[in-house]
């Protein structure tokens, strides 16, 4: 499928879209995640393990500034966040698509809509990318869906929605917490291929994931590296996959 | 935070289908805004036609106090025209009377028919000499006057109007000052519904708030679809309210002798168009609430 190409944004190339530099975050108590150090490259395809519970969906909101570090520095294409300043995290959300792992929907409005929630809050007219909003649906299996309401739609049909979300942008970097959690063998090939599409394109990839055999699918197709967190650090995985 | 208000502004007249659908139709609070609007401003419209008619009334009851005294001369029928004329040259001599002049028979006849009606014999009773005074802008001494005219004119009563009319005047200005004052009350009410309302719509929505925000919503936009939701809807409540208002003020009878406080309650002139200012008025308090309101709600939710 085309997906509607973006400049890359210049002056940054080389550079780490998202930089952590000894990390560490812990919700109210002790810290879940420690000593977080890591660059991830522009056009670079990460995966993120690690046993349930270990911290790596919070370790993605770290990346798109739902959450801001307890301690370290981070940067956000080159930037810190800082978490008054809601203008510049909503720049930075046009900028990163992410598939949240409970997919987070405005249940009153129709999946297509909601799909091209993304285009209408930058203020894109979404007349204007029909066609791309319908030829991305249909890849995601979703063009007989339109019209439902996000809690009519399956828990697969839901992440597929939710991908698609996450790419109408075209964002630079696209996150994916869980993304195939809910959808069978088939269709979790078909959403890989998409990333690994987007990835060849120049998008940043992470995909936080449990499936080992989804992993090592990828890894057949491109260069990606394994990142697991396990005793609330992140610790490079690759040789016992 | 960085909500603009001039964005704000300009996409209340652009408006944004999108942004208006994000929002969830909320039932209740549509209902509740637009019926306190439509209350607030039909109050609104009354308060309005008593401050402008008792301003009204204040003014030309005072003016009139300032202007016009009579002198009422009841003499022995012999001394009435020596009296008269005694007093006449007199008031000329005062400072602060720009003119006096004795009424003729016909017109103190026309003065009393009210009381007495058209058949009154004139010429069997003995009727007091009237002396209209008018006051030139500083006004005479009313005191002075009347002990000179004791000396000289037995027969003269001074009535400068001021002893009764100055209660009226008082309590016009008073009740303009009443009228203005539920004004404010009346703005302040609606402000403070509109702001429960949007707080309510606000903190109600929280979870679309987060679904817009992680899709990249700036907050002015996510503001913006609340703010522009609650003025339309207040602006269309005090429209109606004011209509209703305005037809309950035109059918008040208006048969509107001078001074007559109740007939003379309702719009004059110019007034009839002070209010059409009061939807805009309405929808401007609104404004300014619900850009307060979600501000404050959407830094809370940060
Ligand atoms: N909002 C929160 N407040 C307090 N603790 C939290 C919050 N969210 C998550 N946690 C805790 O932080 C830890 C890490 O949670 P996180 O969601 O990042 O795990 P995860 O690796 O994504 O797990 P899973 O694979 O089940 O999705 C968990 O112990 C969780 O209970
Ligand atoms: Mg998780």
């Amino acid at each position: 499928m085309q997906l509607r190409q973006k400049q890359h944004r210049s002056g940054k190339a080389g550079r780490a879209v998202i930089e952590f530099n000894d990390v560490a975050y812990g919700y109210s108590g002790d810290a879940i995640l420690e000593n977080i150090s890591l660059e991830i490259a522009p056009g670079s395809f990460h995966f993120l393990t690690g046993p349930s519970g270990a911290g790596k969906t919070t370790f993605l909101k770290l990346c798109y500034a739902a959450l801001t570090p307890t301690r370290g520095d981070l940067r956000v294409f080159g930037g810190h966040i800082h978490p008054s300043n809601r203008t510049a995290i909503a720049m930075i959300r046009r900028r990163i698509g992410v598939v949240h792992q409970d997919c987070q929907f405005l249940d009153h409005l129709p999946v297509e809509d909601n799909i091209a929630l993304p285009l209408s809050v930058s203020g894109q007219s979404v007349a204007d990318q029909s066609e791309n909003l319908f030829e991305l649906m249909n890849w995601v299996g979703l063009s007989g869906r339109i019209g439902a309401l996000p809690p009519e739609l399956s828990g697969g049909e839901r992440q597929r929605a939710a991908l698609a979300r996450a790419v109408i942008m075209s964002p630079e970097v696209i996150l994916a917490d869980e993304p195939t959690g809910n959808v069978d063998w088939e269709m979790s090939q078909r959403l890989l291929r998409l990333l690994i599409e987007l990835n060849k394109m120049g998008k940043t990839i992470l995909i936080a994931t449990h499936d080992m055999a989804l992993i090592r699918a990828a890894k057949a197709e491109v260069q990606a590296r394994v990142l697991r967190i396990s005793n609330r650090t992140l610790h490079a995985a690759g040789a016992d996959l | 935070m960085s909500i603009s208000i001039f964005e704000t502004l300009k996409s209340l007249w652009v408006g944004n289908k999108a942004a208006d659908r994000i929002v969830p139709p909320s039932g209740f609070t549509v209902g509740l805004t637009l019926f306190s609007a439509a209350a607030m401003a039909f109050l609104a419209v009354f308060a309005l036609a008593v401050a402008l008619a008792s301003g009204r009334l204040a003014q030309s009851w005072g003016d009139d106090l300032a202007r016009a005294s009579t002198l009422r001369i009841s003499a022995p029928d012999g001394q009435q025209d020596v009296q008269t004329e005694a007093a006449l040259r007199i008031l000329s001599q005062t400072e602060g009377v720009s003119s006096a002049r004795a009424l003729d028979d016909d017109e103190v006849q026309a003065l009393l028919e009210p009381w007495f009606g058209p058949d009154l014999p004139a010429d069997k009773l003995t009727i007091p000499r009237l002396i209209e005074i008018t006051q030139d802008g500083r006004g005479f001494d009313a005191q002075g006057l009347r002990l000179r005219l004791q000396a000289e004119v037995p027969g003269a009563v001074l009535d400068d109007h001021a002893s009764w009319r100055t209660p009226l005047v008082k309590a016009a200005t008073r009740l303009r000052v009443f009228g203005w004052f539920s004004i404010l009350l009346i703005s302040l009410t609606i402000a403070s519904i509109v702001t429960l309302a949007a707080n309510a719509a606000l903190a109600a929505n929280a979870q679309i708030i987060a679904v817009l925000r992680l899709v990249g919503a700036t907050d002015s936009y996510i503001a913006t679809a609340f703010i522009r939701r609650f003025t339309l809807r207040s602006l269309v409540g005090a429209s109606l309210g004011t209509a209703a208002g305005f037809i309950a003020v035109m059918l008040m009878p208006s048969n509107a002798e001078a001074g007559a406080f109740l007939t003379g309650l309702g719009f004059k002139g110019w007034h009839w168009l002070v209010p059409i200012l009061v939807p805009v008025l309405t929808a401007c308090v609104a404004f300014i609430a619900t850009y307060v309101a979600s501000r404050r709600v959407l830094r809370r939710l940060a």
